[in-house]
Formats: C-alpha cells, structure tokens, sequence
C-alpha cells in the first residue's frame, strides 16, 4: 500500500530537513493546538495522551479522550474540529484521508464501535466512549488485513487516494446485510468514491474476501 | 463554521428547555439539536446553517422501535436509518419504508442519520447550499436564483415564485403513503401531528419548512398498524443507479380484492417542494378494476397539477411512468 499512499511521501526528509507534513503544520494547517507538530509520524500510533505539558490552552478549547485503534488519546480541540481533522491533524493518524469534506465521497471513512461512518461529517467531541478504528488499525505492512491484502492482489486502486476509505467500508460491509452479487456489493459501496474508476477491481478484492477471507499474503 | 456552545443533554425535558430559548425552530435558528448530523454538520460547514449553541441530543432515551397498542409501530427520533431499514417489523409489515431508507444516501450515511434528522432534512437545491447566491429560503427577501437558473433537478409540485427547491427525503415519501404521525414534545407539551401537516409549502415563507416551534423535540414517528392484505413499494429514478438524490420516486401502499383495487395511498418524491401525497390519483384508483389503462389514466391524473421549470419539464412524463411503475410492482402486474 505504501507505493500508492501518497503520505508516504510524509516519511521522506526534504533538503530542508523537515517532513512534507512537519512543514504544513508549522505553516499552519493543523488549526488545533495541543499536539506538538514535529511528532514522529508513527509515534501517535503507540503512545498515549500526546499532549504536551506545556500545550498552551486556547480559549474555547476542551479535552476530549477518544480510543483510536485501542489506545486512548487525550487531545485539546477545538469543539467544531470534525473527527476527520483531529485524526490527522492532532492525532497525526493521516492514513484517514479527506476528499470532499461533505459525506458525499467516502475517502473519510472509519468505524465507530465497528459501524463504518464518514468521519468528515462528525463532531469529535461526539466521541468520547467510542471505539475507533482507523486504517492505521486494521492491518500492518507485515501482517494485511485479508481486506488489504485482497485490494493488493486486485489492484483494487490506482492513485490510491480513496484505498483507506474504500476498505474501511469494506471490511464494514462483511458484517452488514449484502446480498451475494457484484450488483449487492456495488450498491453498498456507493458511498466510496474512485476517480481512477478501479471499481472491477474493488470488486473483485471484496467478493474475493467475501468468499474466502483467509487470503494469502498479496 | 461558526463558533457554538455545546450542550449534551441528558433528559427531553433538559433539551426542550434549552431549545426553547430559540427564536425560531426554522431556518437560521440560533439553538438547533444536534443528532446523526450529516445534514446540519455539513450545512454549518457550509455557512448555511450558522447556530450558537447546539444540543448533543444523543443520548437520549429515543432509539427504540416499539409495537404500540393499536398494532402499529413506534420508531425513536435517534433510530438510525439502517437499523430502521433492516428492522424486522419494518421489512416484513412497511416494505416501502425498509426500500426508500435503503435508496437513500449510502451506507456509511445510514448509519448515522437518525429518524428524525431524515424527517427534517434540508433540500439539496444548490443555490440554497451556496451562500454566494440569492435564495429565500436561506435569506428571506433574497430572491430565488433557482427560477431564473439551472432547476432540472428542482420541483414541479407546491412552487411558489419565492422557491421551487424540492423535499430530498426518501424516507419522507413512504412515511407520507403510510399516514405516519410526527410525535413531538415542545415546552407546552406533547402534540401528534398527521404527517400531511407537518411539512409546509413555501408559499411566501420559504424559509418555513415545518410546524416546529422553538422547543420543539420530535420524539417519535409513528405508523398505523399494517392493513392486511396490502402491499407496498417504494421505486426511485435518478441520474445515477445509487447514491444519488430521485428525480422521481414513488411510494405506493395498494390493497387488491377482486380484481379492484381497495386501497390506495401514493405519494412522491423529488418532484414536490414537500412529500407528495397523490390524493386525486389515490381516489381515482380506489375501487377501479386493476390493469394497465387505470393504472395510466391515475398516473396522470396524479401529475395534473404540475408546473415545471425552464429545465424540468421532463419530470412530468417521468413521474408519470414512476408512478405507474411502482403500482405495477406492487400490484404483481410487474416483477421488475
């Protein structure tokens, strides 16, 4: 997944020194304090409660706990920050992606106590209590989720950007009501959208998965 | 968006009294309830919805689907649209509700949204979505850049020359051909209102889309009990096989005896500037011989009214065939 991912490029030093996303938070794109911004990329995915001490309060803001991947997180957000935004930006979990930012493309999407949602339409602080699961915490390189594996062995993507949103409401779908054929997955994965138009091959990766969910390694 | 107060209510009574304080329950309230969100989050971000303070009201004791004494059933504000859809009771005795839940959004959509937020959701119509453009019903006095503009996809049913945007529920629709009841609970009580009164008509007031009040909490949806013998269908069209807004759709509710039909309820969607009910084509059916020429002659008849726009003019014919075909499914003269 990482040659189509295009934060992977995150991981890259640039002739500055700085991370491509180090750079965009410093300059300000992550509106929300409390996380400091030259975090490691993978560290907020072992570490719990990222807050720094020193994190100044901005007024207006709150703490809120959220359980992501089955750790707990303590953030300071701002009470409009989707959960969308504070995954990336705060959490620095960037494998949830954003598209449309409206419920209308599916790029967002994540499961809350195992339902799939589109976290862009969320409020945050909604989900205290909730489990989240995240891209980040369904499989890793070494060890796929038969779901990503699966996307592999079809190459069910081309850019990649819509791939974590894809098999977010894939691996969802498994456990919804869906009749057997290719038309029944379509229909419920038409909340996803591809602009590269890899949908045969989505297709394929889900009934494959469907069929048998002990894929071998793509 | 705007900033906001936010308040998690922990009782109706809480919420209601917070609600209260609104001066409007309409559009450009100050105080909204905040359930699954996908509509009012997505409107706040647009700058189309702008409250200060906003009443987490979701955890609530609202989220159960009940038999209620009479026989029919009691579905909670916060019940979600796909537990609503997959419901047991829903699917076997409310087929039609079960299909236009299922039409709507996608799935990631229908697990969030709640009954109540469906009941309440907000047209589609893209010059109210987009502050930069003249729309009564976002700013009254404003005008309506619709009329004037691209309408294909707007109403041809209840326009006024202040808004022609269209209802985009399809929950709605099936709810208007069941004869549900909106439940709501307000600072002066508790009141049922038939499901035909609670959405309005523009007229001159656009910006008015239901009898709410500041207060009021819509608790429940009810239904009456299911008719024996009776049948029903929900048919959507659009641009797209999913996923996407009707241009038309149709709700029927039909019982058959003898060859005649004896029950009819019809209603439309995509097509109104509210749900539809087909009154004239209901009683136009109702005890006329079933086959293809009555179930034309009432499609038609249905459409009577219409008055489209400059670039709607084809949905008259299309609800027309909607409409017909949906009495076919549900009558067996069609299986697909």
């Amino acid at each position: 997944m990482h040659e189509t991912d295009p934060d992977a490029l995150d991981q890259n030093e640039s002739p500055q020194g700085l991370t491509r996303r180090d750079f965009l938070s410093r300059a300000g794109a992550a509106g929300v304090a409390g996380v400091a911004a030259s975090m490691p990329f993978v560290a907020a995915a072992t570490e719990i409660a990222p807050v720094p001490p020193a994190a100044p309060e901005i007024p207006g803001t709150l703490l809120v706990s959220l359980r992501i991947n089955g750790t707990t997180y303590k953030v300071r957000i701002d009470p409009r920050a989707t959960l969308l935004d504070t995954l990336r930006e705060t959490v620095h979990l960037t494998g949830t992606k954003k598209g449309c930012d409206h419920g209308q493309c599916g790029a967002c999407t994540v499961h809350v106590n195992g339902q799939r949602v589109n976290s862009c339409l969320r409020l945050a602080l909604m989900h205290e209590g909730d489990d989240i699961t995240t891209i980040e915490g369904l499989g890793t390189p070494e060890a796929l989720h038969p779901m990503q594996a699966a996307f592999v062995t079809h190459d069910g993507y081309q850019c990649g950007y819509c791939t974590s949103g894809q098999i977010m409401s894939a691996v969802a779908l498994m456990k919804e009501p869906c009749g057997p054929s290719d038309a029944d997955v379509k229909e419920l994965m038409s909340g996803n959208i591809c602009r590269c138009g890899a949908y045969p091959n989505i297709v394929a990766a889900i009934q494959q998965v469907r069929g048998n969910t002990r894929v071998s390694e793509g | 968006m705007e900033r906001f107060q936010f308040t998690k209510a922990r009782t109706v009574l809480e919420a209601i009294g917070i609600a209260a304080q609104s001066t409007t329950a309409q559009q450009g309230a100050p105080i909204r309830f905040l359930a699954g969100g996908t509509t009012l989050v997505d409107l706040m971000k647009l700058d189309v919805e702008r409250p200060t303070r906003l009443v987490d009201i979701n955890h609530l004791e609202l989220n159960k689907i009940e038999r209620t004494s009479d026989g029919g059933l009691s579905i909670g504000a916060l019940v979600r649209n796909a537990a609503l859809a997959h419901d047991p009771a829903v699917v076997r005795d409310y087929r039609v509700l079960s299909e236009a839940l299922l039409s709507g959004a996608s799935a990631q959509l229908r697990n969030v949204a709640t009954t109540s937020g469906n009941l309440l959701q907000r047209t589609r119509c893209m010059y109210f979505r987009n502050t930069a453009m003249a729309c009564n019903k976002r700013e009254p006095g404003s005008g309506c850049s619709a009329i004037e503009g691209d309408n294909r996809t707007l109403a041809i049913l209840g326009t006024s020359p202040q808004c022609i945007a269209t209802n985009p529920s399809d929950m709605n629709v099936a709810l208007a051909a069941l004869e549900a009841t909106v439940q709501v609970q307000g600072a002066h009580g508790t009141r049922a209102i038939p499901f035909q009164d609670f959405h309005l008509v523009p007229g001159d007031t656009p910006h008015r889309e239901t009898v709410l009040e500041p207060g009021d909490l819509v608790t429940h949806i009810t239904l009456p009990a299911p008719r024996p013998g009776a049948t029903s269908r929900y048919l959507k069209l659009r641009d797209r096989a999913s996923y996407e807004f009707a241009l038309a759709s149709a709700a029927v509710v039909v019982e058959v005896a003898g060859g005649r039909f004896r029950y009819v309820r019809l209603a439309m969607g995509g097509v109104g500037t509210k749900p539809w009910r087909m009154m004239a084509a209901e009683q136009a059916l109702t005890g006329a011989a079933l086959n293809e020429q009555t179930v034309r002659q009432a499609s038609v008849l249905a459409l009577r009214d219409a008055r489209p726009q400059s670039e709607n003019g084809f949905k008259v014919e299309l609800a027309q065939r909607c409409l017909a075909h949906a009495l076919r499914l549900a009558t067996g003269m069609a299986s697909v």
